[in-house]
Protein backbone atom coordinates (compact mmCIF):
# COMPACT_ATOMS: atom_id res chain seq x y z
CA UNK A 1 0.00 0.00 0.00
CA UNK A 2 2.18 2.38 0.85
CA UNK A 3 4.53 1.51 -2.47
CA UNK A 4 1.42 2.80 -4.02
CA UNK A 5 1.12 6.35 -2.58
CA UNK A 6 4.72 6.78 -2.93
CA UNK A 7 3.81 5.98 -6.68
CA UNK A 8 1.09 8.33 -6.37
CA UNK A 9 3.37 11.39 -5.38
CA UNK A 10 6.26 10.73 -7.52
CA UNK A 11 3.48 10.92 -10.86
CA UNK A 12 1.93 14.39 -9.26
CA UNK A 13 5.39 15.47 -8.95
CA UNK A 14 6.65 14.28 -12.58
CA UNK A 15 2.73 15.67 -14.06
CA UNK A 16 3.68 18.66 -12.15
CA UNK A 17 6.85 19.74 -13.54
CA UNK A 18 5.19 18.90 -17.39
CA UNK A 19 2.26 20.68 -17.38
CA UNK A 20 4.70 23.70 -15.68
CA UNK A 21 7.14 22.85 -18.70
CA UNK A 22 4.55 23.20 -21.20
CA UNK A 23 3.19 26.57 -19.74
CA UNK A 24 6.64 28.15 -19.76
CA UNK A 25 7.85 26.95 -23.10
CA UNK A 26 4.41 27.27 -24.93
CA UNK A 27 5.30 27.66 -28.54
CA UNK A 28 4.14 30.11 -31.13
CA UNK A 29 4.46 33.73 -31.65
CA UNK A 30 3.23 36.25 -34.09
CA UNK A 31 5.96 37.27 -36.82
CA UNK A 32 6.90 40.82 -36.55
CA UNK A 33 6.84 41.27 -39.92
CA UNK A 34 3.00 40.54 -40.15
CA UNK A 35 2.22 42.31 -36.59
CA UNK A 36 4.02 45.21 -37.31
CA UNK A 37 3.69 48.35 -39.75
CA UNK A 38 6.03 47.78 -42.45
CA UNK A 39 9.19 49.91 -43.06
CA UNK A 40 7.72 51.15 -45.97
CA UNK A 41 4.06 51.98 -47.78
CA UNK A 42 3.16 49.81 -51.30
CA UNK A 43 1.04 50.87 -53.27
CA UNK A 44 0.43 47.41 -55.30
CA UNK A 45 -2.74 48.83 -56.81
CA UNK A 46 -4.93 46.24 -54.62
CA UNK A 47 -7.88 48.60 -53.62
CA UNK A 48 -9.45 45.83 -51.55
CA UNK A 49 -11.84 42.73 -51.95
CA UNK A 50 -15.39 43.00 -53.07
CA UNK A 51 -18.47 41.64 -52.62
CA UNK A 52 -21.23 41.74 -55.69
CA UNK A 53 -21.51 42.46 -59.22
CA UNK A 54 -19.24 44.82 -60.48
CA UNK A 55 -21.68 46.37 -62.10
CA UNK A 56 -23.96 47.29 -58.95
CA UNK A 57 -25.06 50.71 -58.68
CA UNK A 58 -23.79 51.31 -55.40
CA UNK A 59 -20.69 50.96 -53.66
CA UNK A 60 -20.43 50.89 -49.66
CA UNK A 61 -16.75 51.06 -48.82
CA UNK A 62 -16.37 49.69 -44.88
CA UNK A 63 -12.88 50.16 -43.27
CA UNK A 64 -12.71 47.31 -40.75
CA UNK A 65 -10.70 46.36 -38.16
CA UNK A 66 -10.28 42.91 -36.91
CA UNK A 67 -9.71 42.90 -33.67
CA UNK A 68 -13.06 45.73 -33.46
CA UNK A 69 -15.91 43.65 -31.39
CA UNK A 70 -18.07 46.02 -33.04
CA UNK A 71 -17.05 45.02 -36.82
CA UNK A 72 -17.30 41.71 -35.60
CA UNK A 73 -20.87 41.98 -34.41
CA UNK A 74 -21.54 43.85 -37.45
CA UNK A 75 -20.16 40.95 -39.59
CA UNK A 76 -21.48 38.00 -37.98
CA UNK A 77 -25.00 39.94 -37.26
CA UNK A 78 -25.72 42.31 -39.90
CA UNK A 79 -23.71 41.63 -42.75
CA UNK A 80 -26.30 38.72 -43.49
CA UNK A 81 -28.95 40.15 -44.01
CA UNK A 82 -27.26 43.09 -46.43
CA UNK A 83 -26.22 39.87 -48.50
CA UNK A 84 -29.58 38.85 -48.94
CA UNK A 85 -31.00 42.11 -49.59
CA UNK A 86 -28.45 44.09 -51.33
CA UNK A 87 -25.61 42.16 -52.46
CA UNK A 88 -27.21 38.82 -53.69
CA UNK A 89 -29.73 41.20 -55.29
CA UNK A 90 -27.47 43.41 -57.48
CA UNK A 91 -28.19 46.55 -56.06
CA UNK A 92 -24.94 47.08 -54.09
CA UNK A 93 -20.91 46.11 -54.04
CA UNK A 94 -19.02 45.52 -50.88
CA UNK A 95 -15.42 46.63 -50.93
CA UNK A 96 -13.59 46.30 -47.66
CA UNK A 97 -10.44 47.86 -46.64
CA UNK A 98 -8.13 47.47 -43.60
CA UNK A 99 -7.92 50.03 -40.96
CA UNK A 100 -6.28 48.32 -38.16
CA UNK A 101 -5.80 50.59 -34.95
CA UNK A 102 -3.26 51.18 -32.99
CA UNK A 103 -4.77 50.54 -29.79
CA UNK A 104 -5.58 46.87 -30.86
CA UNK A 105 -2.01 44.45 -30.73
CA UNK A 106 -3.25 41.72 -33.70
CA UNK A 107 -5.11 43.62 -35.85
CA UNK A 108 -2.54 44.08 -38.14
CA UNK A 109 -1.88 40.54 -37.99
CA UNK A 110 -5.46 39.28 -38.12
CA UNK A 111 -5.55 41.96 -41.32
CA UNK A 112 -2.32 40.02 -42.53
CA UNK A 113 -3.73 36.22 -42.27
CA UNK A 114 -6.67 37.24 -43.95
CA UNK A 115 -4.69 39.03 -46.76
CA UNK A 116 -2.89 35.83 -46.94
CA UNK A 117 -5.74 33.66 -47.05
CA UNK A 118 -6.75 36.08 -49.49
CA UNK A 119 -3.84 35.41 -51.51
CA UNK A 120 -5.12 31.90 -51.96
CA UNK A 121 -8.19 32.86 -52.91
CA UNK A 122 -9.66 32.52 -48.94
CA UNK A 123 -10.15 36.08 -48.50
CA UNK A 124 -14.19 35.74 -47.34
CA UNK A 125 -13.88 32.48 -45.87
CA UNK A 126 -10.65 34.16 -43.60
CA UNK A 127 -13.06 36.92 -42.21
CA UNK A 128 -15.97 34.82 -41.55
CA UNK A 129 -13.58 32.06 -39.00
CA UNK A 130 -11.68 35.75 -37.71
CA UNK A 131 -14.93 37.10 -36.50
CA UNK A 132 -17.23 34.09 -35.58
CA UNK A 133 -14.18 33.08 -32.99
CA UNK A 134 -13.60 36.15 -32.23
CA UNK A 135 -12.87 35.58 -28.08
CA UNK A 136 -9.18 36.18 -29.30
CA UNK A 137 -9.68 39.53 -29.41
CA UNK A 138 -10.24 39.53 -25.86
CA UNK A 139 -8.03 37.26 -24.55
CA UNK A 140 -4.74 39.49 -25.31
CA UNK A 141 -3.10 36.22 -26.00
CA UNK A 142 -0.94 35.85 -28.69
CA UNK A 143 -3.79 34.34 -31.84
CA UNK A 144 -0.59 33.20 -34.17
CA UNK A 145 -1.78 29.18 -33.51
CA UNK A 146 -5.31 30.16 -33.61
CA UNK A 147 -5.18 32.36 -36.81
CA UNK A 148 -3.07 28.67 -38.31
CA UNK A 149 -5.94 26.92 -36.89
CA UNK A 150 -8.79 29.06 -38.22
CA UNK A 151 -6.66 29.63 -41.87
CA UNK A 152 -6.54 25.48 -42.17
CA UNK A 153 -10.56 25.62 -41.25
CA UNK A 154 -10.75 28.67 -43.90
CA UNK A 155 -9.15 25.64 -46.43
CA UNK A 156 -5.63 27.91 -46.99
CA UNK A 157 -2.78 25.36 -47.54
CA UNK A 158 -1.18 26.27 -44.40
CA UNK A 159 2.35 25.95 -45.55
CA UNK A 160 1.97 29.04 -48.26
CA UNK A 161 0.41 30.72 -45.05
CA UNK A 162 2.74 30.47 -43.07
CA UNK A 163 5.26 31.81 -45.11
CA UNK A 164 3.40 34.70 -46.53
CA UNK A 165 2.81 35.33 -43.03
CA UNK A 166 6.78 35.13 -41.65
CA UNK A 167 7.22 37.08 -44.59
CA UNK A 168 5.25 40.00 -44.31
CA UNK A 169 4.12 40.01 -47.82
CA UNK A 170 1.10 42.12 -47.23
CA UNK A 171 2.25 44.37 -44.69
CA UNK A 172 2.84 47.66 -46.99
CA UNK A 173 -0.49 46.93 -48.48
CA UNK A 174 -2.25 46.82 -44.70
CA UNK A 175 -0.52 50.02 -44.14
CA UNK A 176 -1.70 51.96 -47.95
CA UNK A 177 -5.18 50.50 -46.85
CA UNK A 178 -4.76 52.44 -42.85
CA UNK A 179 -2.97 55.82 -44.89
CA UNK A 180 -6.39 56.28 -47.13
CA UNK A 181 -8.74 55.96 -44.48
CA UNK A 182 -6.64 58.59 -42.39
CA UNK A 183 -6.96 60.85 -45.52
CA UNK A 184 -10.30 60.30 -45.80
CA UNK A 185 -10.81 61.04 -42.17
CA UNK A 186 -11.88 57.49 -41.04
CA UNK A 187 -12.02 57.79 -36.81
CA UNK A 188 -13.19 54.38 -35.67
CA UNK A 189 -14.11 51.21 -37.26
CA UNK A 190 -16.51 50.21 -38.91
CA UNK A 191 -16.37 53.20 -40.73
CA UNK A 192 -18.80 53.08 -43.89
CA UNK A 193 -18.90 55.58 -47.45
CA UNK A 194 -20.35 55.54 -50.49
CA UNK A 195 -20.42 57.75 -53.37
CA UNK A 196 -17.68 58.98 -51.63
CA UNK A 197 -19.38 60.10 -48.79
CA UNK A 198 -19.20 58.89 -45.05
CA UNK A 199 -22.40 57.19 -43.95
CA UNK A 200 -24.32 57.48 -40.82
CA UNK A 201 -22.14 60.34 -39.06
CA UNK A 202 -24.66 61.37 -37.00
CA UNK A 203 -25.00 57.83 -35.83
CA UNK A 204 -24.86 56.96 -32.10
CA UNK A 205 -25.21 53.44 -32.80
CA UNK A 206 -24.11 50.69 -34.93
CA UNK A 207 -25.70 50.66 -38.26
CA UNK A 208 -27.93 47.83 -39.52
CA UNK A 209 -29.38 46.30 -42.36
CA UNK A 210 -32.50 48.23 -42.26
CA UNK A 211 -29.95 51.56 -42.47
CA UNK A 212 -28.20 50.45 -45.52
CA UNK A 213 -31.02 48.90 -47.40
CA UNK A 214 -33.18 52.61 -46.87
CA UNK A 215 -29.66 54.41 -48.01
CA UNK A 216 -28.90 51.60 -50.95
CA UNK A 217 -32.53 52.39 -52.12
CA UNK A 218 -32.36 56.27 -51.73
CA UNK A 219 -29.25 56.21 -53.50
CA UNK A 220 -30.80 54.14 -56.80
CA UNK A 221 -34.14 56.48 -56.52
CA UNK A 222 -32.35 59.47 -56.88
CA UNK A 223 -29.52 58.33 -59.01
CA UNK A 224 -30.22 59.81 -62.80
CA UNK A 225 -31.08 56.96 -65.13
CA UNK A 226 -28.63 55.22 -66.79
CA UNK A 227 -28.13 56.42 -70.65
CA UNK A 228 -29.24 53.86 -73.17
CA UNK A 229 -27.18 53.20 -75.62
CA UNK A 230 -28.73 53.85 -78.66
CA UNK A 231 -28.19 51.40 -81.32
CA UNK A 232 -26.24 52.49 -84.21
CA UNK A 233 -27.03 52.92 -87.86
CA UNK A 234 -24.06 52.67 -90.31
CA UNK B 1 -8.52 -2.41 -4.31
CA UNK B 2 -6.73 -2.68 -7.85
CA UNK B 3 -9.77 -1.10 -9.20
CA UNK B 4 -9.31 1.78 -6.87
CA UNK B 5 -5.56 2.34 -7.22
CA UNK B 6 -5.90 1.84 -11.21
CA UNK B 7 -8.80 5.16 -11.11
CA UNK B 8 -6.84 7.29 -8.30
CA UNK B 9 -3.62 6.76 -11.00
CA UNK B 10 -5.69 7.81 -13.96
CA UNK B 11 -7.86 10.67 -12.33
CA UNK B 12 -3.96 12.10 -11.27
CA UNK B 13 -2.97 11.94 -15.06
CA UNK B 14 -6.52 13.43 -15.84
CA UNK B 15 -6.38 16.27 -13.17
CA UNK B 16 -3.23 17.49 -14.64
CA UNK B 17 -4.53 17.27 -18.48
CA UNK B 18 -7.27 19.46 -17.31
CA UNK B 19 -5.31 21.89 -14.77
CA UNK B 20 -3.20 22.54 -17.94
CA UNK B 21 -5.72 23.19 -20.14
CA UNK B 22 -7.79 25.37 -17.39
CA UNK B 23 -4.34 27.11 -16.69
CA UNK B 24 -4.17 28.33 -20.31
CA UNK B 25 -7.73 29.27 -20.42
CA UNK B 26 -6.89 31.33 -17.45
CA UNK B 27 -4.06 32.98 -19.66
CA UNK B 28 -1.26 31.38 -18.55
CA UNK B 29 1.62 30.51 -20.60
CA UNK B 30 1.82 30.80 -23.92
CA UNK B 31 0.01 29.31 -27.34
CA UNK B 32 -0.97 25.87 -26.49
CA UNK B 33 1.06 22.96 -27.12
CA UNK B 34 -1.39 20.90 -29.83
CA UNK B 35 0.78 19.43 -32.29
CA UNK B 36 1.18 20.10 -35.51
CA UNK B 37 -2.31 18.96 -36.79
CA UNK B 38 -3.68 22.05 -34.06
CA UNK B 39 -7.23 22.01 -33.47
CA UNK B 40 -6.48 23.21 -29.70
CA UNK B 41 -6.94 26.87 -29.89
CA UNK B 42 -10.34 26.63 -32.07
CA UNK B 43 -11.90 24.73 -29.13
CA UNK B 44 -10.45 26.77 -26.96
CA UNK B 45 -11.56 29.80 -28.23
CA UNK B 46 -14.97 28.56 -29.08
CA UNK B 47 -18.18 29.90 -27.55
CA UNK B 48 -18.64 26.11 -26.18
CA UNK B 49 -15.45 26.87 -24.51
CA UNK B 50 -17.08 28.51 -21.68
CA UNK B 51 -20.23 26.53 -19.55
CA UNK B 52 -22.33 28.18 -17.22
CA UNK B 53 -19.53 31.01 -16.43
CA UNK B 54 -16.38 29.10 -16.26
CA UNK B 55 -14.08 27.55 -18.72
CA UNK B 56 -14.62 23.99 -19.74
CA UNK B 57 -11.42 22.74 -18.51
CA UNK B 58 -12.66 23.85 -14.75
CA UNK B 59 -14.94 21.08 -14.38
CA UNK B 60 -12.19 18.78 -15.54
CA UNK B 61 -10.08 20.05 -12.66
CA UNK B 62 -12.98 19.61 -10.52
CA UNK B 63 -14.12 16.50 -11.64
CA UNK B 64 -10.97 14.47 -11.53
CA UNK B 65 -9.92 16.19 -8.11
CA UNK B 66 -13.48 14.93 -6.86
CA UNK B 67 -12.61 11.16 -8.23
CA UNK B 68 -8.91 11.23 -6.96
CA UNK B 69 -9.99 12.57 -3.27
CA UNK B 70 -12.71 9.22 -3.41
CA UNK B 71 -10.44 6.92 -4.80
CA UNK B 72 -8.12 7.55 -2.13
CA UNK B 73 -10.54 7.74 0.79
CA UNK B 74 -11.56 4.08 -0.74
CA UNK B 75 -8.40 2.90 -0.73
CA UNK B 76 -8.19 3.39 3.43
CA UNK B 77 -7.80 -0.17 5.04
CA UNK B 78 -11.25 1.05 6.96
CA UNK B 79 -13.15 1.90 3.71
CA UNK B 80 -11.61 -1.21 1.27
CA UNK B 81 -14.95 -3.77 1.68
CA UNK B 82 -17.52 -1.06 1.54
CA UNK B 83 -18.71 -1.25 -1.78
CA UNK B 84 -20.49 1.92 -1.72
CA UNK B 85 -17.23 3.95 -2.73
CA UNK B 86 -17.40 1.64 -6.13
CA UNK B 87 -21.11 2.98 -6.77
CA UNK B 88 -19.83 6.40 -5.65
CA UNK B 89 -17.07 6.49 -8.52
CA UNK B 90 -19.04 4.98 -11.07
CA UNK B 91 -21.79 7.85 -10.70
CA UNK B 92 -19.11 10.15 -10.56
CA UNK B 93 -17.25 8.61 -13.72
CA UNK B 94 -20.76 8.54 -15.55
CA UNK B 95 -21.25 11.71 -15.27
CA UNK B 96 -17.83 12.78 -16.35
CA UNK B 97 -18.61 10.54 -19.61
CA UNK B 98 -21.81 12.12 -19.89
CA UNK B 99 -20.00 15.50 -20.08
CA UNK B 100 -17.06 14.17 -22.09
CA UNK B 101 -19.77 12.78 -24.91
CA UNK B 102 -21.64 16.17 -25.15
CA UNK B 103 -18.02 18.13 -25.46
CA UNK B 104 -16.81 15.74 -28.76
CA UNK B 105 -20.39 15.72 -29.81
CA UNK B 106 -19.47 20.17 -29.97
CA UNK B 107 -16.14 18.96 -31.57
CA UNK B 108 -16.94 17.22 -33.96
CA UNK B 109 -20.11 18.58 -35.37
CA UNK B 110 -20.26 22.05 -34.35
CA UNK B 111 -16.49 23.26 -34.08
CA UNK B 112 -15.36 21.11 -36.47
CA UNK B 113 -12.10 20.87 -34.95
CA UNK B 114 -10.18 18.35 -32.31
CA UNK B 115 -8.41 19.47 -28.99
CA UNK B 116 -5.67 16.34 -28.59
CA UNK B 117 -6.06 17.19 -25.04
CA UNK B 118 -9.77 16.86 -25.18
CA UNK B 119 -9.12 13.92 -26.74
CA UNK B 120 -7.09 12.38 -24.06
CA UNK B 121 -8.95 13.56 -21.22
CA UNK B 122 -11.68 11.84 -22.80
CA UNK B 123 -10.15 8.52 -23.26
CA UNK B 124 -9.02 8.80 -19.30
CA UNK B 125 -12.42 9.05 -18.50
CA UNK B 126 -13.90 6.33 -20.33
CA UNK B 127 -11.56 4.31 -18.91
CA UNK B 128 -12.15 5.28 -15.60
CA UNK B 129 -15.75 4.56 -16.11
CA UNK B 130 -14.99 1.12 -17.13
CA UNK B 131 -12.85 0.21 -14.49
CA UNK B 132 -15.17 1.67 -11.53
CA UNK B 133 -17.65 -0.65 -13.75
CA UNK B 134 -15.43 -3.86 -13.63
CA UNK B 135 -15.56 -3.00 -9.61
CA UNK B 136 -18.73 -3.38 -9.67
CA UNK B 137 -18.39 -6.63 -10.71
CA UNK B 138 -15.24 -7.97 -8.62
CA UNK B 139 -15.76 -9.97 -5.38
CA UNK B 140 -16.04 -7.92 -2.00
CA UNK B 141 -12.30 -7.98 -0.36
CA UNK B 142 -12.95 -10.15 3.68
CA UNK B 143 -11.13 -7.67 5.95
CA UNK B 144 -11.88 -10.44 8.60
CA UNK B 145 -9.46 -13.30 7.42
CA UNK B 146 -10.32 -16.62 9.10
CA UNK B 147 -14.16 -15.62 10.12
CA UNK B 148 -16.49 -16.69 8.15
CA UNK B 149 -20.32 -15.48 7.88
CA UNK B 150 -22.78 -18.25 8.45
CA UNK B 151 -24.65 -19.27 5.12
CA UNK B 152 -28.48 -18.19 5.68
CA UNK B 153 -31.08 -20.44 4.37
CA UNK B 154 -34.14 -19.10 2.60
CA UNK B 155 -36.70 -18.09 4.78
CA UNK B 156 -38.68 -21.00 6.16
Amino acid sequence: MNRFYVMVGVLAVVLGIGVLALLKTGGGSAPAAAAGAPPTVVDDSFRGYTLGQGSAPVEIVEYLDFECPVCATFATIQMPTIKDQLINTGKARWRLRDYPLPIHKYARFAAHAAQCAGAQGRYFEMQDQLFSHHQWAQTGKDPSNLFRDLARAAGVDVKAYDGCMEAGRFAGRIEYSRQEGDQRLVDGTPTFYATGKKLFTNFRRLPNSDDFKSLVDSIIAHSPPQPRTRPTHH
Amino acid sequence: MRHRQAIALLALVGLFVALYMWLHALGFGGAIKCGASGGCETVQTSQWAVFLGFPVAFYGVVGYLAILIIALVALRASALAQRDWNLLLLLLATMGVVFTAYLTYVELFLIHAICRWCAGSAVIISLIWIVSLLSLRSPAIRTDPGVSQPLRGPPA
